[in-house]
């Protein structure tokens, strides 16, 4: 039954079909994420031979790891990024790209976060931001919007949120954009920039966890948490022009940054050729 | 890119670059040398004392051999890349001490579970925690078998010198890749910062192993299969379209996880642990010295194992019919070996730059009739002669 299902889905080729159906939540922002990024991928006419998708711990960790039809690595909690680093040096002419949570990425793998941006090696994050730890049951993440009501903080959240999109703006990656799952075309759009340009590229995803987040705070539907995103996004553009305190509580969305600088594994491989240029080790 | 190491190119540029002969150069030298005539040409790391210069080594010839130097944010980036670099073909390694070494232990068993090849240098100092960082010691034999969780094997070897350590090398690498399996070098702050001559062969000497990779489709789709029979699948690497899973979750031959059925873990871990233990000829090595009529048994490793031949050099001398007894593959312990040479023995010292560790090995495979004593130091400074001596003398 479920497989006719998924066999009236125009990109079932880009699945794992063995693997199906998915362990997410019915309602998951996850979905719309693969989707988004297998829309991307066909758009583009990528062979999905060349993609090597690398995923943390986590729910999010779980969208293209195993689902997606490529070689998917799933690491340990937190160093997605540090593995994909590795994958990127040995097959630098593959699209390395990182999917997976928030707690992931940016709690325990923060360090990694902001130093790949820094050096600006050219993977592509897709940052699944749900303001909660979803795969543990509901505890309190770097991104909890201040007051929320999460397992471990049961009377509301005393800690102030990290805007993960503006860090790695600022850490140096060449691209940075933030949409919500209620945004899927520029969503889409913006999957297929970070996979075209050269360098370190973020994208981040508002997505919904109606069963850890939602439930908790008065959106137990998923479309509950779809229109509180839409109605409380904020292009960039308009975001530039207003206070800190009208900005509270919303959700700044577009391109953060979009910008050539160095890549670090063009940089690392012409290093080599200069060494060996220079003490004549080049094949005759 | 798949570096062996033996490609012709590789030999052309290995021949240009070191010429055979005896150098005078520091123990952690040697290590990065031995790294680079084994074929490794990834290096993932971050600097602490006493392991540096095995990184600097390596960051300065790496990249004349078409090699890769990263130096990460930290040690869990380090292994974590490696095991990155490893599933594209490149042979990787990473050097540490003690507190990168307890950093790394929750990759060194995603390595593990995932059957990647990587070699994890321990440059040992003195802890625990910050402890003495300069100085050398022998206290991570346990955090080597037992740092990460759950039930595995490891496989670890441990060099006695710098030119021991060239070659240790080359076979921790070899032991990787044919049991894709990770490899950890007890290594020592002593050592590593020693400096004596080192004999750097031809690279026609140096005998280079390299992982099995699919022979066809079938295989290919089965990454954590048993196809001969040996315990160790062929390793489809990243990037041939193979649309290879791999994950650190119990997952079953294909890669997919499982983490509900008792049985697909129970078949997965147990495979890992038979692999290790089955293929003890690939990886077991001891020395032995006088042996054969001893009557006191030194059991040693490391940089402790060379005053130890010192002192039975000089028992000897004396009369004193005590041999040597050196596990140069200290996990898994050579215990088959080790209970032979127990059998026939009266006492057996086992002195270690540590509160008795190895003794604990040991103790395992040896009857009660046997006096058995650790002789034991920390501080820093390394066992001299003298004092095991003075130790074979009191139980003669
Ligand atoms: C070292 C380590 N610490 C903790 C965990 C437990 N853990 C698993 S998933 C997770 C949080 C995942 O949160 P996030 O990345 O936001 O993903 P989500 O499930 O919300 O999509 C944690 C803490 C772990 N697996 N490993
Ligand atoms: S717990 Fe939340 S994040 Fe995890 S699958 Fe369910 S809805 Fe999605």
């Amino acid at each position: 039954m479920a497989r006719e299902i998924y066999s009236k889905y125009p990109l079932i080729k880009y699945l794992r079909k063995e693997a199906l159906p998915t362990a997410l939540c019915p309602g998951c922002g996850g979905g719309t994420v693969l989707n988004a990024f297998a829309n991307a991928v066909d758009q583009l006419k990528i062979d999905p031979r060349d993609i090597v998708v690398v995923g943390g711990i986590g729910c999010s960790a779980w969208i293209a790891s195993p689902y997606f039809l490529a070689d998917t690595l799933h690491t340990t909690h937190g160093r997605a990024i540090a593995f994909a680093t590795g994958v990127k040096v040995g097959l630098p002419d593959k699209k390395v790209v990182v999917i997976s949570g928030d707690g992931d990425l940016a709690s325990i793998g923060g360090n990694h976060l902001i130093h790949a941006a820094r050096r600006n090696v050219d993977i592509k994050v897709i940052l699944v931001n749900n303001f909660i730890y979803g795969m543990t049951g509901g505890q309190v993440a770097p991104t909890t919007p201040f007051g929320a009501k999460t397992t471990t903080t049961p009377y509301r959240n005393i800690e102030n949120s990290l805007n993960i999109s503006e860090t790695v703006a600022a850490a140096g990656a060449s691209y940075v954009a933030r949409w919500t799952t209620a945004h899927v075309y520029q969503l889409i759009e913006s999957i297929k920039k970070a996979l075209t340009i050269k360098g370190f590229s973020l994208v981040e995803v508002i997505s919904q966890c109606p069963v850890q987040f939602g439930r908790r705070n008065q959106m137990k539907e998923p479309a509950e948490m779809l229109r509180w995103f839409l109605k409380n996004s904020v292009p960039v553009s308009k975001a530039k022009n207003m206070s800190e305190e009208e900005l509270r509580d919303k959700f700044v969305i577009g391109e953060f940054v979009n910008r050539e600088r160095p890549e670090f594994v063009t940089e690392l491989n012409k290093l080599v050729d200069e060494v060996q240029e220079h003490f004549g080790l080049k094949g005759e | 890119m798949i570096i062996r190491g033996d490609e012709p190119e590789q030999v052309r540029l290995i021949k240009k670059l070191y010429r055979p002969g005896n150098y005078f150069m520091q123990g952690n030298e040697a290590v990065a040398y031995g790294a680079i005539f084994a074929g490794c040409r990834f290096y993932a790391g971050y600097p602490i004392t006493p392991s540096s210069e095995i990184a600097e080594t390596m960051a300065r010839e790496l990249p004349k051999l078409g090699g890769y130097y990263l130096q990460m944010e930290d040690e869990i980036g380090s292994i974590a890349a490696m095991i990155g670099a490893s599933w594209t073909g490149l042979k990787a390694m990473t050097a540490t001490a003690g507190p990168g070494f307890s950093l790394m232990q929750e990759n060194i068993g995603y390595a593990i579970m995932t059957e990647t090849p990587v070699v994890i240098v321990d440059v040992q100092r003195s802890g625990p925690s910050t402890g003495q960082a300069t100085k050398g010691a022998q206290g991570d034999f346990f955090q080597a078998r037992w740092g990460t969780h759950g039930d595995h094997s490891i496989v670890a070897v441990s060099p006695t010198s710098g030119q021991d350590a060239f070659w240790e090398m080359i076979r921790a690498f070899n032991i990787a890749e044919k049991l894709r399996t990770p490899v950890v070098v007890l290594f020592d702050g002593i050592l590593a910062h020693t400096r004596e001559l080192v004999r750097i062969p031809d690279i026609e000497e140096v005998e280079i192993a390299y992982r099995k990779l699919p022979e066809n489709e079938a295989e290919a789709r089965l990454p954590f299969g048993d196809p001969h029979g040996d315990g160790v699948p062929p390793m489809p690497l990243f990037g041939h379209g193979y649309f290879t899973h791999v994950t650190g979750s119990t997952h079953k031959e294909n890669g997919l996880r499982d983490v509900y059925t008792p049985e697909v873990h129970d078949r997965l871990v147990r495979r890992l642990q038979r692999k290790i233990e089955q293929n003890r000829k690939v990886y077991e090595k001891y020395e032995e010295h006088f042996t054969d009529d001893a009557e006191i048994l030194v059991v040693s490793w490391g940089v402790t194992a060379r005053p130890a031949l010192g002192a039975v050099l000089r028992a000897r001398e004396e009369g004193i019919k005590a041999g040597l007894f050196v596990p140069k593959t200290v996990h898994p312990f050579p215990g088959e070996r080790m209970r032979e040479l127990g059998k026939r023995v009266r006492a057996i010292l086992v002195p270690e730059m540590n509160l008795g560790q190895m003794i604990i090995e040991v103790e395992r495979y040896i009857n009660d009739d046997v006096l058995l004593k650790g002789v034991n130091k920390i501080g820093g400074v390394p066992l001299t002669v003298e004092e095991i001596l003075r130790e074979i003398r009191g139980v003669a």
